[in-house]
């Protein structure tokens, strides 16, 4: 670990002023925000990131969740894990995203981990943590020891030839198929970016994960209220039962009228490089009667365009079953 | 001293009885000091730089910024550690160490992550920030990492027999009914929570070593056959384990690495070795090949058993799994072959993991039972028992304790295994998920090795007993205790348990399930001898009421000395011992041990049944063990809380080697890629099944007074292979390739959802 300062912060305008002085919001920032730290500091530990500076923004007045306009719901950048997901609101609302965080992770991680902090929690690639090994992520231009190792769990969805990462958050998915927005303090002011507008695809360049940049904080998010009458549901297949990331996930929001499907959002998890929302699924539901053809359909439909690599092809066939499941379940409590 | 013949010993108010670790407030206070905690005045750290390659020679290490980074001592390499040794020869349990070469030696690398430096400074941030620091160049050279083992280059050239009986080949070829498969199993690595360290102390030439060992008597010798100086000037100290696992057993290069800083550096060295090189360099169960053939006739009785199997072993060390240490008298049958073969692969030196060779064994053999009971239409129970043995027939020698029918019996009933539907996929639960039932027999050696145990008794009302073995977690302290309370009717709590150090009388290893076998005829007979002189002094002391009377009339119930079956008149030991002035009578018991002795009346082993019941919901892949049924025929608990414990954590082990672990080598680099606990998928809680744990109770007399036998590692035996049979009953998949995985069931058949 490389030695660095630590700040505290009491007010958004500090923060922000304090991690504008670092060139990038992004892979290798000198200057790293601070909340749970269940992320950043095994990274730092790892050498993986190497900040001069850390900004403890705890003490920043960012932990409520609250109604927000027209039946929403706003979370606030610091609310913990564990406090969304044992929310009334959410539980009832938006289960999806309750369900999403609970199957993330332990207890003690999710008590300390922050709503913004898991927006930004990076991948579980076992190069990217790796000093030893070339990644492109953490070290542009040094190539993806992904491809052609061990890329089991890495993403089908999304990938680049620079980069297979997997997107490892469970919560982020549930974001995706809520369709939030993300609410950012920085430099320039006050501004939101749709979440389907805030993660990047690697491409040429993986170090680039989120539009972020230096001096952004992200202050809250926004959930828009589901239509009427809604289910949501979050489905997370892994190889052990707790602790675990997901091998393939799905989010799904649907709202069915005259035995049709008026309402679908659906995002996969442990498939892409990002939350991964599939337009081509909600595509092939709309006004659809929910049958399990027709859930296949779709399931099919999601991952139409899946790059395999060498460890992960079953990964194909596991997110078709695994976004048909949560779709038979989802309209089963319908 | 004389070898007491064993007197069998039926009654007991205190062996037999479940009984709380005497040591558990002082692990649930934090008050337990394990080897890292030690820590002394001007105590410095160790940080190991390890190879980035798997195959080759340093070209150059520069470590001259490093050596000026804040607070650091010393960097040593190759060059400058000063003198280290390799060992003799081992013999019995003395100088036995798995990675022979020490750390350091030359300029070769042979393995990913071995030592190439190690820094030193005031602080372990200090010394890991100048190890990162530490620029290492090599020369490298191809490596071989494969997993793929059988028919592959052995060291020897060709298979070695390792047990045969009869003309497997000609009974092979003629049979009606035969199996043929090859059952693989990858390296697996220890995950002790308790990470290896070593504390190293030296002064005046002596060192105190406070070290993750499982056997401080051994490591005494090693360490000072490898650190060059005479084995009284070393004293190695393992108060507490957090477990190994067989990992900690033997000394690892690390060790030498704390000693020689601290000698070098005149000053205490403290070196705990990081998560990730626990992957590398203090072994792992080796990766493994198995193919087994079966044959049998239409009535199920075996024909003939071959059991051909190759590890992988290090460049330099020669590990051999021994795999088939239970096919020659696991079943009966007439014709017997098991083959072993090592190949070499550049990585770590393998080790033993809990259940060493019976563990992988057994997971193939009783895969195969499974696979021949199904082409046989037999129940895989009822083929176990119609090819039970009545005696070993791989030595001519009869079993000592043998009760195998009757766990897997008992286990059935347990179970409910007369409601088993044979056809896969047939079965359900409530909530409609298919289940699979799947069974399996185990064996683990059971043996007794050479022990010495000292037992004073005090004035201050209190025994002491002292030996040097060492408590893994298991419970030795507790069940030493138990066993002196027994022989002195000292209540626990009075007795102080004294393990942990080599300079105490040389006690077992723990390790081979034997530890607690091995220390009670010398513990029984330490107490016995104490006895003798309390009631000799009792004899011997003016004012003592009992002065003048012969010994033979006199005996020592409860604590106290009285005339023989007289309840009144007696006196506190204590009170004799004040009133002679004398401090403490003490005793010392020696046993010789059983372990390799050609001379032995009896076949030695411990035997169970494993039962697993896995659901299966194939529209997810989702597979989870739910329920365990298991029944160990291992002696005598000497104390059954501790033992239901063994047996429970090894169940759980069992459902990560069946479901989840693996260490996986980046071939290209041919390092650990999952070298961490998020990667390497150890089982959770909510991965364990329900577990129903029975002992049979057959004390067995011919192995000690006490009967007991150990119960470390059988519990782990057989339990990947119930649980692969039951996943071949609820999918039709056999996995002949731990871990079972989601991939290798998405292709179950039926299971498409479209």
């Amino acid at each position: 670990m490389h030695p660095f300062d630590l700040i505290s912060v009491d007010s958004i305008q500090d923060a922000v002023k304090a991690q504008s002085s670092s060139p990038t919001a992004q892979q290798g920032a000198s200057v790293r925000y601070i909340a749970g730290g269940t992320n950043l500091i095994d990274y730092m530990k790892l050498n993986v990131e190497t900040p001069a500076k850390l900004v403890d923004i705890n003490g920043l007045n960012l932990t409520a969740i609250e109604p927000a306009a027209n039946g929403g719901l706003k979370i606030g950048a610091l609310a913990r894990n564990t406090d969304v997901a044992y929310h009334d609101t959410v539980k009832t609302q938006f289960p999806v995203l309750s369900l999403a965080i609970l199957s993330g992770a332990s207890t003690q991680l999710r008590n300390m981990a922050t709503t913004a902090g898991n927006l930004l929690q990076k991948t579980r690639c076992v190069y990217y943590r790796d000093t030893a090994y070339g990644c492109n992520k953490r070290q542009p231009g040094t190539g993806c020891s992904a491809i052609g190792g061990h890329n089991r769990i890495m993403a089908i969805l999304g990938t680049s030839d620079k980069c297979i990462a997997s997107n490892p958050s469970d919560q982020n998915v549930a974001l995706a198929a809520l369709d939030a927005t993300i609410h950012v303090t920085g430099a320039k002011g006050e501004h939101t970016i749709p979440i389907a507008q805030f993660y990047l695809l690697p491409g040429n360049t993986p170090e680039r994960e989120t539009v972020l940049e230096p001096g952004d904080l992200v202050t809250h998010i926004t959930i828009p209220a589901l239509p009427s009458g809604a289910k949501s549901y979050y489905l997370k297949l892994r190889d052990r039962t707790s602790y675990e990331f997901a091998l393939a996930s799905a989010a799904v929001v649907i709202k069915q009228s005259g035995g049709r499907i008026d309402f679908v959002r659906v995002a996969m998890g442990g498939v892409g490089t990002v939350p991964w929302r599939s337009h081509e699924a909600e595509k092939a539901l709309q006004g659809k009667v929910a049958t399990p053809a027709n859930f296949r359909t779709a399931a099919e439909a999601a991952l139409h365009g899946a790059r395999p690599q060498s460890q992960n092809g079953f990964k194909v066939e596991l997110a078709k079953r695994c976004l048909t499941h949560a779709l038979a379940e989802v309209t089963r409590q319908a | 001293m004389e070898q007491q013949t064993p007197q069998p010993i039926t009654e007991s108010k205190i062996v037999g009885v479940p009984t709380p670790r005497i040591d558990g407030p002082l692990k649930t206070t934090g008050t337990a000091m394990y080897s890292s905690d030690h820590h002394f005045p001007g105590l410095v750290y160790a940080w190991p730089v390890t190879a980035t390659i798997a195959s080759g020679t340093i070209s150059g290490i520069d470590s001259s910024s490093a050596e000026k980074m804040p607070g650091v001592l010393a960097i040593y390499t190759h060059k400058n550690i000063g003198p280290l040794y390799r060992t003799p020869p081992s013999a019995g349990f003395s100088m036995i160490l798995d990675e022979r070469r020490p750390p350091l030696e030359d300029e070769i690398v042979r393995y990913y992550g071995q030592y190439v430096a190690v820094a030193i400074a005031h602080t372990v941030e200090q010394a890991r920030a100048a190890a990162e620091a530490v620029k290492v160049t090599y020369n490298k050279t191809p490596h071989d990492t494969s997993d793929k083992l059988l028919d592959t280059p052995t060291i020897a050239g060709k298979l070695k027999e390792v047990t045969k009986r009869g003309d497997t080949a000609a009974a092979l070829a003629g049979a009606a009914y035969k199996h043929d498969a090859v059952y693989s199993t990858p390296t697996e690595t220890h995950n002790p929570i308790e990470l290896h360290a070593s504390v190293a102390v030296y002064k005046d030439g002596k060192f105190t070593l406070y070290e993750t060992s499982q056997a401080v008597v051994n490591h005494r010798d090693v360490m000072a056959a490898m650190l060059g100086v005479p084995p009284e000037n070393v004293q190695v100290i393992t108060r507490f384990l957090g477990s190994g696992f067989g990992g900690k057993l033997w000394p690892w290069p690390h060790a030498l690495l704390a000693a020689a800083s601290a000698r070098n550096l005149n000053r205490p060295v403290k070196l705990v070795v990081g998560r990730s090189m626990m992957f590398q360099s203090v072994g792992h169960r080796p990766a493994i090949d198995q193919r087994v053939q079966l044959a049998a006739d239409k009535s199920g009785k075996l024909l003939a058993i071959q059991h051909d199997y190759v590890n992988h072993t290090s460049m330099l060390d020669d590990y051999d799994e021994g795999c088939a240490e239970s096919t020659g008298f696991m079943y009966s049958c007439p014709n017997v072959l098991a083959t072993s073969g090592l190949v070499r692969r550049n990585v770590g030196t393998p080790t033993s993991m809990r259940g060493p060779g019976a563990v992988p064994g057994l997971y193939a053999l009783e895969s195969a039972m499974d696979e021949l009971a199904t082409k046989l239409n037999i129940d895989p129970v009822q083929l176990r028992l119609l090819n039970e043995p009545e005696k070993d027939e791989s030595t001519g020698q009869p079993f000592s304790s043998r009760h195998l029918k009757e766990c897997l019996t008992v286990g059935a009933e347990k179970f409910g295994w007369a409601k088993r539907n044979p056809a896969v996929g047939s079965m359900k639960d409530a909530e409609g998920r298919t289940l699979g039932w799947g069974v399996a027999a185990c064996t683990w050696i059971a043996t007794r090795t050479d022990a010495e145990v000292n037992v004073e008794l005090r004035q201050d009302g209190a025994a002491r007993v002292a030996c040097g073995t060492q408590d893994i977690g298991t419970g030795t302290y507790t069940a030493v205790a138990q066993m002196v309370a027994h022989e002195t009717g000292l209540p626990l709590q009075r007795i102080d348990v004294v393990i942990g150090d080599s300079g105490l009388p040389p006690g077992p290893i723990s390790g081979g399930s034997w530890a607690t076998a091995s220390v009670v005829p010398a513990a029984l007979q330490a107490a016995q001898q104490a006895r003798k002189q309390l009631l000799s002094l009792s004899t011997k002391t003016d004012g003592c009421p009992f002065k003048d009377k012969s010994v033979d009339e006199l005996e020592f119930v409860d604590g106290v000395v009285r005339i023989k079956g007289q309840s009144s008149g007696g006196v506190p030991f204590a009170e004799i011992l004040k009133t002679a002035n004398v401090r403490s009578v003490s005793g010392t018991g020696k046993s010789t041990g059983l372990f390799g002795d050609p001379n032995q009346k009896f076949s030695f082993h411990s035997f169970g049944a494993q039962f697993a019941e896995v659901t299966w919901q194939p529209e997810i892949a989702r597979l989870h063990v739910s329920r365990v049924v298991t029944v160990i025929d291992a002696g005598r608990m000497i104390n059954p809380r501790a033992a239901r414990n063994q047996i429970e954590g090894a169940v759980v082990m069992g459902v990560g080697m069946a479901m989840l672990e693996a260490t996986e080598y980046d071939h290209r680099s041919g390092g650990p890629i999952n070298a961490s606990l998020a990667d390497y998928i150890v089982a959770v809680n909510a991965d364990c099944p329900n577990i129903d744990v029975t002992f049979l109770d057959y004390p067995d007399f011919n192995l000690n007074p006490l009967g007991a036998r150990g119960v470390g590692e059988i519990g782990l035996a057989g339990i990947a292979a119930a649980i692969t049979n039951a996943v071949h009953h609820a999918t039709g998949i056999r996995v002949r390739n731990l871990p079972v995985r989601i991939e290798d069931l998405l292709v179950a058949p039926g299971n498409k959802t479209s």
